[in-house]
């Protein structure tokens, strides 16, 4: 008999008494209504308290001070979406302080080392925001590949302030992620981080050392 | 001298563990580093939970793992299907020794020579590393703390944080030593040279091998919890990703990780959330630019099978590895991690090492605790675990046939003398007038009674018997 079936046999077959499912009481999740300001203000606390950066911005607004921070941090150059209309707003705002835009449009394969070494600093999408724990919902796509998000040690996300939600609850009940998951969903909540050194608090150890989120009012 | 370096932590004696402690309790360096560390998340976890009603929230963490358990076949049956539908591959093993032959077959059939890991406890007690190195498979930890640990030659110390026995000055000493740094007190600049070393790894490695957090049924998803980021990277960098995870891991509904997921993080270092909650639902699909093409799950039972035939045992499945037990345990925090010699170390360790190696194996790890109470009461999904430490008490010194044996090494400790001198006591005990007389007797030789009793009358003055018994002095007052 397979591995598989002596398992499945085992607990199929098991010696102890029926065992009781119990009823799971969900309500203890959730959060009284908030209005799209709270939700700003508790996302800007929670995730400044890890390290992550908040600008509020409005449509118009933005470029400049994406083009501010970078500027500041001496980027030599962004990782921008291909298609997304952020990409598209950033190559087509013709402005001179932007670093150079690259755009991710190949396999990995064929550019990694250049990834890993060269590039200091994306901007993706996001799918909305988490209010309670200061999270970003990114659901990587061909056009926002999953290490655009990890490998440069800035990452700049947009976030609509209409896409925050309460909790992790709400979120995942509204955009009905039980109906199908794709490649690789992902909260991120700060910069990457450790406290394996005798719990002394480090940032980008993996992943990029500052996340800074702009979120469009 | 460290305490980890003193034995082969492959061959490590665990029923040595007095001597361990021992030697643990003498040693200052480690009773300050883990009790500075222990304080500190002990505080956290606390502050985490205000606000919430954390009652409420633990009954929904110990429902949703019960309902996951009480349906455990139906639920692996339909992550298998879920996840074979997405592309993923799923593999089963009875054992250790069986996940790391299926980890280094796949290995073989893609000639990879090189496997960077993101943490799991459960490769740890498949010693999938050694196992590989063995057979010229290199394998490299990429979570900064198991990444020292392994630089140090030795195992993790605790769950969550393995390195936290040793601190900054003999870390940037073995990094020194073993990678060519700068000897520093600078976590920032030790954490940045990881950061350069471990890229290039990413980089180069064949294949990227992790563990699971949550394993949900109904979606196929694999759900990863992690600070660094190098979970992301071992699980889309390199062209394959194995995960391994126990048979118990798996949850029915998407749903049910937010309350697993709350729980986790809070209990086990007081963060609100990770910095990266991973969900992986399959390989890169056409069009994507990134991601392993082939992605596998190993389910490991070693053990987990057996623990499920009990009724009472099987709350020991229930647990989501936040290591809370260890953090409040006074044992633990004394002793340190490596003195239990088990994969696992605390309060879960003594409750689940039994069931993998046996209570002949196992003998101390029951006995190891003063059954204060601190870790079923921090424990996010309410195991009863100073209960099932008794049971576990009872199950090695239990000699009777009539109880068919649960766990390997049933009735290990069971001494004739013992038994002997319980079985007499509990004849005496049913018998008045047996006892009225043995009581008289006692209390008249109360002279030749003992000084020293054991280990007993080190550090307290024995018990002496008192003049009259109880029942004489009762009668005496006209009562």
């Amino acid at each position: 008999m397979s591995s598989r079936d002596t398992i499945l046999q085992r607990l199929r077959n098991r010696s102890g008494g029926e065992l009781v499912i119990p009823d799971c009481d969900f309500s203890v999740l959730q959060r009284p209504l908030s209005s799209v300001a709270e939700r700003i203000d508790q996302f800007e606390k929670t995730i400044e308290s890890v390290h992550g950066e908040v600008h509020r911005c409005t449509r118009e607004s933005w470029i400049a001070r994406l083009a501010g921070i970078l500027s500041c941090r001496g980027a030599r150059n962004l990782l921008v979406p291909a298609a997304h209309q952020i990409g598209r707003a950033l190559r087509d705002s013709g402005r001179d302080d932007l670093p150079e835009l690259l755009i991710y449009d190949e396999p990995i394969g064929s550019w990694q080392p250049h990834l890993f070494n060269e590039v200091d600093a994306s901007i993706t999408s996001t799918r909305g925001g988490i209010a309670e724990t200061g999270s970003l919902i990114l659901w990587p796509t061909p056009d926002e590949p999953r290490l655009m998000s990890l490998v440069p040690p800035i990452h700049i996300a947009v976030l609509e302030a209409s896409g925050l939600y309460s909790t992790f609850h709400e979120a995942m009940h509204e955009q009905n992620w039980a109906s199908g998951m794709p490649t690789n969903a992902l909260l991120v909540s700060g910069p990457s981080k450790t406290a394996d050194i005798e719990q002394t608090l480090a940032y980008g150890v993996h992943g990029p050392k500052e996340l800074i989120v702009l979120v469009v009012e | 001298m460290n305490q980890s370096t003193a034995e082969d932590p492959h061959h490590i004696d665990v029923k040595e563990f007095h001597s361990r402690a021992r030697a643990a309790i003498a040693n200052p360096k480690i009773r300050q580093n883990f009790r500075k560390a222990m304080d500190g998340l002990i505080t956290k976890r606390k502050d985490a939970f205000e606000g919430w009603d954390l009652e409420a929230l633990r009954d929904l963490g110990a429902n949703v793992r019960l309902r996951a358990l009480a349906n455990l076949p139906d639920l692996l049956e339909q992550l298998e299907t879920k996840l074979t539908a997405n592309g993923i591959k799923v593999h089963w093993a009875i054992d250790g020794d069986e996940a790391c032959r299926i980890v280094r077959n796949i290995c073989v059939a893609r000639n990879a020579k090189t496997v960077i890991k993101g943490k799991s406890m459960v490769s740890e007690e498949m010693e999938l590393n050694h196992y590989l190195e063995e057979r010229g498979i290199e394998a490299l930890e990429s979570d900064l703390g198991e990444y020292i640990v392994q630089l140090a030659g030795e195992t993790p110390s605790h769950i969550i944080m393995p390195a936290i026995h040793k601190n900054t000055g003999e870390i940037s000493e073995l990094m020194h030593e073993k990678t060519g740094t700068d000897l520093s007190n600078d976590v920032e600049y030790l954490t940045a040279s990881a950061r350069l070393q471990l890229r290039e790894k990413f980089m180069n490695a064949d294949v990227g091998v992790t563990g699971v957090n949550f394993a949900v049924a109904e979606t196929g998803t694999l759900c990863l919890v992690e600070n660094e980021g190098n979970g992301r990277m071992t699980t889309t960098v390199p062209p394959c990703h194995i995960a391994v995870t126990g048979i118990e891991k798996v949850v029915g509904n998407l749903e049910d990780v937010v309350p697993l997921l709350a729980l986790l993080t809070r209990s086990a270092t007081g963060q609100h959330i990770t910095t990266y909650f991973n969900m992986i639902s399959s390989p890169r699909k056409p069009g994507e630019l990134d991601g392993p093409e082939e992605v596998h799950l190993v389910l490991v039972d070693n053990g987990r099978s057996s623990i499920y035939q009990d009724d009472e045992l099987l709350d020991t499945l229930r647990c989501i590895r936040c290591g809370a037990c260890m953090n409040h345990c006074p044992v633990y925090t004394r002793v340190g991690g490596h003195t239990y010699g088990t994969t696992y170390p605390g309060p879960i360790g003594k409750i689940l090492m039994p069931h993998l190696i046996g209570l002949d194996e196992g003998r101390h790890l029951p006995t190891a605790s003063s059954l204060c109470g601190a870790c079923g009461e921090v424990c996010p999904v309410k195991i009863p675990i100073p209960d099932l430490l008794v049971r576990l008490r009872q199950e090695s010194v239990d000699g009777d046939k009539l109880n068919p044996a649960k766990i390997r090494g049933h009735g290990a400790k069971r001494g004739t003398v013992e038994a002997m001198i319980w079985k007499g006591w509990s004849w005496m005990h049913a018998r008045p007038g047996v006892y009225r007389f043995g009581t008289a007797i006692a209390a008249r030789l109360r002279k030749l009674q003992p000084r020293q009793l054991g280990g007993w009358t080190k550090y307290r003055t024995a018990p002496k018997l008192a003049a009259k018994t109880l029942h004489e002095r009762m009668k005496e007052r006209g009562q």
